[in-house]
């Protein structure tokens, strides 16, 4: 490189340097000292250890799963169906599906909060029915409400990209050589998707995991994830602890990034968050 | 003597967005044959072999297969085969897959997928590379697979749609010569599909001229070319004089002043008519024996023959021949009265398209 240009790098290298080497390095710092500065590894021994931590361990990878299956779930078959119909509607829809993540954070988990309420539109509805009240707000249904419609979108793009991209003369092709539609489905459409369902599921997936907002927002405090528990540890000054989850939470994602990035590389899913 | 015929089409329309693609279609395809759609860029080739092929619903029309309706019969229980445009190989599965996809359905033993599979490798000479991802494979390598897969399930019909478009001219003619080959081997009927009207003539025993979603003609590839039936198809199956004439009576026109005796008859007095004449069959010698005369303006070796311009008679002339006039030599003109043909002038564009003869 030119070194006369080298200056040109200096914001981006105070970038990496502020925002990245020197959180991940304090992180590691902590997560790998005891309190009187020697070497451990009771942090990260103690974050799968404790039972408090194992249950948000488990709360939270069953959360990120369901609402990675279910995002799955709802996202395929619109894909394929909006693959069929004319490009004009296809970009609506796809728009209208966007549209909320313009909306700031705060106010859609509020707005879902008012829907989910007590005595929030839902239960308004059900009681004039003359149904019986259903308990969401501040339980592990209401978080999972509120992933699955904060990370849909990631889960319907990539879908999206890759079934209409399809070329529909390979489907054509297999129902020429004799195939029915069902046939044809499981042996041509399904396997030819498969690079944009693992990268929607990636992109679910690990922002789900890591989640800490939505479950303050819509747990109300009570249900705690592996996310909140990290929040909480550097907000009470535990610094050893909370470090030590958060290298745990972070080789989790990291994991399961590579598991899927071979098969998401191409539909630009395979990042990290 | 006439063979059975194996597939109609009796009235078939077609519209995309209000615009007709395909009017009031009819035409039957007999055992056996090989015929080719031979049309323009978008004159409705595709969609008639979709029609066929069971991929497109007619908007009105029946589809008949030996007697049968199957108009609204979907494409897999339909005894055809389709070699699609640009290929469509399923991209997840390697050579072998490929072609025993069809078998696979059909339940066929393991064992007997093999032999047939390889069967057809050896056929389109591409044999040991079962185990190949077909996305590596030329453009060349591909489109035989896709014959294969086509052929290995045994079908009465195979359907193409412009197979050889994506290949170099070299490669084309082996391609040609091997498709000829397969037909007569397989001895089943080829539909084939080609804007390629040299394609066409090499290749079919029956040629369909479309345009504007209508037939122009249909016969063998001799009749096509020997006696177009319009000025459309004279102009689309090689090149072509079309020439204002007047018709003065039965064999005998009249082509910008000059009289020319011709072997058509049954128009009318003083009609004004299309005069085509091939650029072969026009004949230079000197301007005194010529019954017109006229300068070459230019002069391009094509290899076999050379082509030359001629100014005559405020009409460019092009002209096919073994010898060569150089450039602003006059020269007479010949034209033996077997080689004129004469049409009718279509009276508007749509008739034009239909190519309506009276
Ligand atoms: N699915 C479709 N939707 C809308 N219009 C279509 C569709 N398929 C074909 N058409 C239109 O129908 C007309 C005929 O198309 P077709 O594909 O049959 O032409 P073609 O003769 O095969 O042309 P080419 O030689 O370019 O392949 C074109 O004007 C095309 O734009
Ligand atoms: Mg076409």
């Amino acid at each position: 490189m030119n070194k006369k240009n080298l200056w040109l790098s200096g914001p981006y290298l105070v970038w990496i340097v502020g925002f990245i080497l020197l959180p991940l390095v304090t992180i590691f710092y902590y997560g790998f000292t005891t309190a009187q500065g020697g070497f451990t590894f009771a942090n990260i021994i103690n974050a799968v250890t404790d039972s408090a931590n194992l249950k948000a361990i488990g709360l939270t990878v069953l959360l990120a799963a369901l609402a990675t299956a279910i995002c799955l779930l709802l996202g395929y078959p619109l894909a394929l169906c909006l693959s069929r119909i004319g490009l004009k509607w296809q970009k609506a829809v796809i728009f209208l599906f966007i549209l909320p993540m313009w909306m700031n954070f705060m106010l859609q988990m509020v707005a879902i909060n008012v829907i989910l309420e007590d005595n929030g539109i839902i239960n308004t509805i059900l009681t004039a029915l003359g149904l019986e009240k259903v308990h969401i707000a501040n339980t592990f249904g209401a978080i999972l409400i509120g992933m699955v419609y904060d990370y849909f979108p990631f889960m319907l793009l990539p879908l999206y990209n890759t079934v209409s991209r399809l070329d529909g003369d390979l489907i054509n092709a297999s129902k020429d050589l004799g195939a029915g539609p069902l046939r044809t489905f499981f042996k041509i459409t399904f396997p030819l998707s498969l690079p944009g369902l693992v990268s929607g599921a990636t992109m679910v997936f690990i922002p789900a995991i890591s989640d800490f907002a939505i479950a303050e927002m819509l747990g109300g405090g009570k249900i705690m994830l592996v996310g909140n528990i990290v929040e909480m540890s550097f907000t009470k000054g535990q610094y050893y602890q909370g470090s030590g989850l958060a290298i745990l939470l972070m080789a989790f994602v990291i994991i399961s990034s590579l598991i899927t990035g071979e098969d998401g590389e191409n539909e630009g899913g395979a990042m990290l968050p | 003597m006439e063979k059975e015929k194996l597939i109609e089409l009796v009235g078939v329309s077609k519209s995309y967005d209000g615009e007709n693609v395909l009017k009031n279609l009819d035409l039957y395809i007999r055992d056996n044959e090989f015929i080719t759609l031979l049309g323009p860029s978008g004159c409705g080739k595709t969609t008639t072999l979709r029609i066929i092929g069971g991929f497109v619903t007619p908007d009105t029309g029946r589809v008949i297969f030996e007697g049968k309706d199957i108009t609204a019969l979907p494409p897999n229980k339909r005894q055809l085969n389709t070699v699609f445009q640009k290929y469509a190989l399923f991209p997840h599965m390697n050579v072998f897959e490929n072609i025993a996809f069809g078998l696979r359905i059909q339940g066929v033993s393991e064992q007997e997928i093999k032999r047939r599979v390889s069967e057809m490798l050896e056929m389109v000479g591409l044999s040991g590379f079962e185990k190949r991802a077909v996305t590596q494979m030329s453009g060349g390598q591909q489109q035989r697979i896709a014959i294969a897969r086509a052929l290995v399930n045994k079908p009465r019909v195979l359907l193409l749609d412009e197979p050889l478009g994506a290949l170099d001219f070299k490669m084309r003619q082996d391609m040609q010569y091997e498709l000829k080959n397969i037909h007569k081997q397989a001895g089943i009927t080829f539909i084939y599909v080609t804007h390629d009207q040299e394609e066409a003539l090499t290749l079919s025993d029956t040629i369909a001229v479309m345009n504007q979603g209508i037939i122009q003609q249909i016969g063998t590839p001799e009749d096509i070319y020997n006696e177009p039936k319009n000025a459309f198809v004279a102009d689309f199956i090689g090149d072509s004089n079309i020439i204002d004439g007047v018709m003065l009576h039965d064999y005998l026109v009249n082509i910008r002043g000059v009289d020319f005796p011709c072997v058509d008859a049954g128009f009318r007095r003083e009609e004004p008519v299309d005069v085509v004449i091939r650029p072969e069959d026009v004949i230079l010698t000197t301007p005194e024996k010529g019954q017109l005369q006229g300068v070459v303006t230019s002069l391009t070796f094509k290899g076999v023959h050379y082509e030359m311009d001629v100014e005559a008679c405020g009409y460019e002339w092009l002209v096919h021949s073994t010898k060569m006039e150089p450039v602003g030599s006059h020269v007479g003109i010949c034209v033996d009265p077997e080689n004129i043909q004469i049409m009718h002038k279509p009276r508007s564009v749509d008739e034009e398209a239909a190519g309506v003869d009276e």
